[in-house]
């Protein structure tokens, strides 16, 4: 595992917080994919033995929460939601407007062609009253219909231009 | 009859301009002031004030807090663990986020109070890993707080030691029921435990005593510690004191979050009055009360019955504009406060693709424990997703009715009604529209259904 030494420092620190090690299971997952930007069978086996647990253990939890991938993902990561309140008010026209935008289809395992962007349907991201809302990669964004999400997509875009060049 | 003015408790200082999220703002409001008076006085005392307010939780069941505080087994021995429910899920609401967000030191105020008032030496804030920015603005607030010793070791110079820390989920909605919390917690997979014998008050976190509370439920408590329980009676109606915070969202002019005492605001008064009525040109058709889950209402229908008022039973005939937003209201006329969300759906929704919505979210989010909500949940889904998108049949109705009749009572934790009440009453209430439903799509373009 080639993780940052700043990972490591929180990793050991998080520990701390519960009597348990086993507790540090879903803070460990998130600090290893906030680093490696997914979680390998090499993380799996690595928390395993830091937090003394079988990789079964720690696989278990892996594939339960929505959250935790797999596979690397796209540079940034889209997420529309999907649920009533959102889709009342046109959410499904905003994840299509992003699909078209980046030539991908939403799902949780797809990236775009560019290896940009992974365009995700997910539910209910509790913003209801500003809906449609849409999450990308840490940051909420409210009442985004189409045109806004044509304006965060070129935003994107722009962004990974100007790391290209 | 107009609406009443709000009532901004909890949501006092949200969205108002120049007030920021960090400690210095929150002292110059008055911040921990609260916190200060109740360190000098009897735990016992506190929750006597709890137990007097009539405080329900605002996570959904509306349950008394100061009984769930009475259960909790103090003689075990072991460590009594408090869980903030941060877990924020039920589609529809969206209160808890504000206070996270805007004003965390009002959160952590009210948990050093409940901890301090039951003993608890250990907090966790449990918050949905979406909210990877309110982890941090939590756990910033709470560093302050622990600096200016508000939180960690002899708090105030006391003698008094408790340690909050935050932990994130990773995007599971059952995390919001408390066991399920409870196992997520301990690093497991989140399949909710068996009651009996798993009560948290008993057999919580690490099998020791916990308390599980929502994040506006603590909110309130310190609310209620300032004022008094006596006086935080006074504002709602009695059995459902305090106020309730109204998320609103769907088919309506202004959505939003709205603060109003407990039963004091119709439903009418809410949707026409606060969130402008309908969008032009549109009549309310239904609406969804609690969350989600909770059954839908439908424009038009009649609730009769008699309700009792101070010592007399009185008649009520009520249209879905005259039901008084509270618990026992709600629950009258066969529907839950719940969590707060209302979901409003005008006349351009057809209730099969709004019911084939809900559907696919709990069938996603469905644990998978037990057979009738994992199989009825995604049957359900199936079966509504195929009227849609597929072929619909006359017959669809009765099945739906059938797969949803046979889950709730037969699972460990209530998700099972929570996903099969959705069914139940769009088929009751809107069973024609199911009916006919294979008519009526041969007259909609496939490009403009938007729901699912």
């Amino acid at each position: 595992m080639n993780l940052k030494p700043e990972t490591l420092k929180r990793i050991d620190e998080v520990i701390t917080h519960y009597p348990v090690k086993r507790s540090a299971t879903l803070p460990l997952l998130h600090l290893i994919q906030e680093d490696a930007g997914y979680i390998s069978e090499e993380a799996v086996e690595w928390v395993a033995k830091k937090l003394e647990l079988e990789p079964i253990n720690v696989l278990e939890v892996v594939t339960f929460y929505p959250m935790f991938k797999r596979k690397p993902i796209g540079r940034r990561h889209i997420k529309v939601c999907r649920t009533l309140s959102c889709a009342l008010v046109g959410g499904y026209k905003t994840c299509e407007t992003f699909e078209k935008e980046f030539h991908t289809h939403a799902g949780p395992g797809e990236v775009s062609p560019d290896g940009e962007v992974t365009v995700e349907f997910v539910e209910c991201l509790a913003s209801c009253g500003t809906a449609p809302v849409v999450l990308i990669d840490e940051t909420l964004h409210e009442k985004v219909d189409c045109a806004k999400a044509k304006q965060l997509s070129d935003r994107i875009k722009a962004e990974a231009a100007a790391r290209k060049s | 009859m107009s609406a009443p003015a709000q009532r901004r408790i909890i949501f006092q200082h949200i969205d108002e301009p120049g007030y920021t999220n960090d400690i210095a703002c929150y002292l110059k409001h008055g911040g921990y002031e609260v916190l200060k008076k109740a360190v000098t006085r009897k735990p016992e005392e506190l929750i006597d004030e709890v137990k007097k307010s009539g405080l329900r939780g605002r996570g959904g069941a509306g349950f008394p807090c100061g009984v769930k505080w009475g259960l909790v087994d103090r003689k075990s021995g072991k460590p009594i663990y408090l869980i903030v429910n941060a877990d924020e899920s039920e589609p529809g609401t969206f209160k808890d986020r504000y206070i996270m967000y805007q004003d965390p030191h009002q959160l952590i105020e009210g948990t050093m109070i409940s901890c301090f008032a039951n003993n608890v030496k250990q907090a966790y804030i449990y918050i949905r890993g979406e909210m990877a920015e309110g982890a941090r603005i939590l756990e910033k607030a709470i560093a302050e707080a622990r600096a200016a010793n508000f939180v960690g070791p002899n708090v105030l110079g006391t003698g008094y030691s408790c340690e909050i820390y935050v932990h994130r989920g990773a995007g599971a909605y059952i995390c919001g029921e408390e066991t399920g919390l409870i196992e997520s917690l301990e690093g497991k997979r989140a399949n909710p435990r068996i009651k009996p014998p798993y009560f948290p008050a008993v057999l919580g976190l690490y099998q020791c005593p916990t308390i599980v509370n929502n994040v506006e439920t603590l909110c309130h408590v310190k609310y209620i510690v300032e004022h008094g329980g006596e006086a935080y009676t006074k504002v709602g109606t009695p059995n459902n004191t305090g106020t309730r915070i109204f998320c609103v969202s769907g088919h309506v002019q202004r959505p939003g979050y709205y603060e109003f005492e407990a039963g004091k605001i119709t439903m009418g008064q809410l949707l026409y009055d606060v969130c402008g009525g309908p969008l032009p040109g549109r009549t309310f058709k239904a609406v969804i009360p609690g969350g989600s889950s909770a059954k839908v209402m439908k424009f038009g229908e009649r609730y009769k019955g008699k309700r009792k008022i101070g010592a007399d039973m009185v008649d009520y005939d009520w249209g879905v504009e005259d039901v008084p937003m509270d618990f026992d209201c709600l629950a009258m006329v066969g529907t839950m406060g719940g969590s707060g969300g209302v979901i409003v759906m005008d006349d351009t929704v057809n209730m099969v693709e709004a019911l084939a919505n809900i559907n696919a979210f709990y069938s996603h989010e469905s644990c998978g424990q037990c057979t009738p909500c994992r199989e009825g949940s995604l049957w359900m889904k199936k079966i509504t997703t195929r009227m849609v998108h597929g072929e619909a049949r006359p017959e669809d109705a009765a099945l739906l009715k059938s797969v949803a009749d046979q889950i709730p009572g037969r699972t460990i934790c209530a998700f099972g009604e929570a996903c099969s009440w959705p069914t139940q009453s769009f088929i009751a209430k809107f069973g024609d529209e199911f009916k006919t439903y294979h008519e009526t799509k041969k007259t909609v373009v496939e490009k403009t259904r938007e729901l699912v």
